[in-house]
């Protein structure tokens, strides 16, 4: 038996799920769609079968019933794993969510809590979702003290990542990147492993700038990158994995070592969390910069249908945007 | 495909109207019994529980709302006129079922055995108080009576019933959640999410819906137009009854039966209260602006505590003198609890940041020690509300 499987992070995402239903028969899965049939993204797939109804089960069609649901499993002692069908569907769930699971711990002076909760949604853009199948909500979950938020870029960040949210003694928000569910392939171990949270992940090691993201934009990133690496200009790729709390120190210490920060996302601009990202390097880094902190994002309009392609931070921008660093 | 319906070839509308939902009385108000009606076995010693817990909430809430006005402390809510709808319930549940409530039903806390102190702490936000001085008076809670801390979201504790109980059915140790919210919570989205879901999933949970006739100042006329909430649960498929919310006994009853099939059947139960909240909606509202004198004094002419004390009389099991002791004994307890509670220090300012997460992570550790670093530059500037120091 070999140790690692080649898969994609779908693949990734439901052999996590497998693992974690296997080693704690606690875990429970729910959500629309993801029983039987296995989640329109197949998640969930041969879970039910395989651990039966009552631990992987559908749930009628509302969102702030399954977050309330799940809040109120995992106060049982449940370790819940509930699936919101799209990211773009996770506002009627906000108050469960913002209210009720962030606060939970706090506000009983931990009589009670509901660690044991995981809200899973795949979202971002580049499938011709337009506004209802592409937002990227992360930031607003990022402004919520109680809740911890996690994305992941590849397959092994996948499994990894989902393990260490399951266990996690927080309720976490885990957004996956439905655009490369498939196309993104690796190698994953078998084994039961976790990667830590609040972590971020050196991708690549430079001198000239570090350029900063999560989830698909670091398809984006890696891009222009190479691009940027064609001209001789050296970049430093950071892939941050949690956004909440994320990990500054590695940033700080990438920025006083190459003296300039790129950040890119999906979402908008204004009120974006590069803008937290870039308040936070200044205040550290302030004397190691040679150039502003660039931000490299969607713009300030609902997500596009036939202008997908214009709206997105792609490599083109992102590698405009290292020039425009560098000639500061 | 799962609607069971005969075909017909005429097109009649239907608004439920036709369906009647009775309600279920057994005591009369001079404690005698209606006709025919069958008491719920019901112990003298549960019974004398009952009632003293209900007497107890009763002088507990008119010496918070003195208490308010006296200034010395922020806000209260009575249960005032709804003491039956939750006694009657909580005493027909096991003590290890999970109790999930809105804001006022303090008498099945007290019922679950919440000291006159514990009850003070929390009202007074000192340091002793389980919620650590973070959420308003009235937000109690507490892990070792299975009740869960209260919160000011209206409803968002129904679909959170659905899903503990679904953890206790897949436990399996006959265990059910019991949960509490008004008719105004019955209007919002999670109030519709958590029945369906409940039913659906067949968790094993009763819903107790205290309606009281406003949601503040709303009336219920204004709240909903169908046949109360009762109508609702037969909308989703959920055993429903409709209960006089001020007569113990039907109340209890309703209770004792309702738990059985939850726990027996594993499916969800809905029980709407019939009551009338007799003071205001708390201690910011003033109700003489939107409901009058008269129909609060008819009210009151049904007073549930009044009406179980005239049962427990008839039975010979009270008389008035054990009644002016107790009420007596209360009275003085309370104000010697609220006295001490009053004095007691405030909760430390560490405890701003814990609980934020299990460990308290980095950045927030950092933010703290900023902001110490200030509140201890200016010490005036910053003393503890309420702090006597």
């Amino acid at each position: 038996m070999t140790d690692v499987t080649r898969m994609n992070l779908i693949q990734a995402i439901n052999n996590g799920l497998d693992t974690a239903m296997a080693a704690d028969e606690k875990v429970i899965c729910l959500g629309e769609d993801i029983g039987k049939f296995g989640g329109v993204f197949r998640a969930t797939s041969n879970l039910q079968e395989k651990y039966g109804r009552p631990r992987c089960f559908n749930t009628p069609l509302t969102e702030q019933g399954i977050a309330g649901f799940a809040i109120g499993l995992a106060a049982q002692g449940s370790v819940a794993v509930a699936e919101i069908q799209f990211a773009d569907y996770i506002f009627p769930a906000f108050d469960q969510i913002v209210n009720e699971a962030a606060k939970f711990r706090y506000r009983s002076g931990d009589e009670f809590n509901c660690g044991g909760l995981t809200i899973r949604a795949p979202y971002g853009g580049g499938i011709d979702g337009a506004l209802y199948h592409s937002q990227s909500p992360e930031a607003y979950f990022c402004h919520t003290p109680g809740l911890k938020v996690v994305i992941p870029s590849n397959a092994y960040q996948a499994k990894g990542l989902l393990l260490a949210a399951i266990r996690d003694p927080d309720p976490v928000i885990f957004f996956e990147p439905k655009a490369i569910y498939r196309a993104s392939v690796g190698d994953v171990p078998n084994s039961d492993y976790e990667l830590e949270l609040g972590v971020a992940e050196i991708v690549q090691v430079g001198t000239d700038i570090t350029l900063l993201g999560w989830g698909a934009q670091m398809i984006q990133i890696g891009k222009a990158a190479e691009l940027a690496a064609a001209e001789g200009i050296s970049c430093e790729v950071i892939d941050l994995r949690t956004l909440l709390p994320w990990d500054r120190d590695t940033v700080v210490e990438s920025v006083k070592k190459t003296g300039r920060l790129l950040v890119s996302h999906e979402a908008p601009l204004t009120g974006g969390f590069a803008g937290e990202i870039a308040a936070s390097i200044q205040e550290r880094c302030f004397l190691s910069l040679e150039a502003p902190i660039t931000r490299v994002t969607g713009i300030d309009t609902p997500f596009p249908l036939i202008q997908e392609k214009q709206y997105l931070p792609d490599h083109l921008k992102i590698y405009e945007a290292i020039k425009s660093s560098l000639a500061y | 495909m799962t609607v069971k319906s005969p075909p017909t070839v005429a097109p009649v509308f239907d608004d439920g109207s036709t369906v009647q939902i009775p309600t279920l009385r057994i005591l009369q108000a001079d404690g005698t019994l209606i006709s025919g009606a069958q008491t719920p076995e019901l112990a003298k010693e549960l019974a004398h529980k009952i009632y003293r817990d209900m007497v107890y909430t009763r002088i507990l809430d008119e010496r918070m709302v003195g208490a308010q006005r006296q200034g010395r402390l922020s806000f209260y809510l009575t249960c005032t006129g709804e003491e039956a709808s939750v006694a009657g319930t909580v005493a027909a549940f096991k003590q290890d079922d999970m109790i999930m409530g809105q804001y006022r039903e303090q008498v099945a806390l007290r019922f679950r055995g919440f000291s006159t102190e514990q009850f003070m702490n929390q009202l007074f936000s000192n340091a002793k108080d389980l919620g650590k001085g973070r959420q308003m008076p009235v937000h109690y809670g507490s892990r070792d009576l299975h009740f869960m801390t209260i919160r000011s979201p209206l409803a968002t504790q129904i679909p959170q019933a659905a899903g503990y109980a679904y953890g206790q059915k897949l436990a399996g140790n006959n265990a059910c959640t019991l949960c509490y919210f008004g008719d105004g919570a019955a209007s919002e989205g999670d109030f519709h999410a958590g029945l369906n879901m409940a039913a659906v999933l067949k968790s094993p949970v009763v819903f107790v819906a205290r309606n009281n006739g406003y949601a503040i100042s709303t009336l219920s006329s204004e709240q909903y137009a169908g046949n109360g909430i009762a109508a609702r649960g037969l909308g989703y498929g959920i055993k429903t009854i409709r209960v006089d919310g001020n007569d113990i006994l039907a109340v209890y009853a309703a209770a004792i039966a309702a738990r059985n099939i939850a726990v027996q059947e594993q499916r969800p139960v809905l029980i709407e209260t019939m009551s009338y909240r007799l003071g205001a909606h708390s201690t910011s509202d003033d109700p003489s602006g939107y409901r009058s004198a008269e129909e609060e004094d008819e009210w009151r002419q049904k007073d549930p505590i009044i009406r179980m004390k005239n049962w427990l009389i008839n039975q010979t099991w009270w008389d008035e003198s054990r009644d002016e002791d107790l009420h007596k004994n209360y009275r003085k307890e309370i104000l010697e609890e609220l006295k001490l509670a009053e004095k007691c220090p405030k909760p430390p300012l560490s405890d701003l940041i814990t609980d934020v997460y299990q460990d308290t992570p980095a950045h927030l550790l950092e933010q703290f020690e900023s902001l110490e670093k200030h509140v201890a530059k200016y010490p005036d500037s910053y003393k503890v509300h309420g702090e006597n120091s």
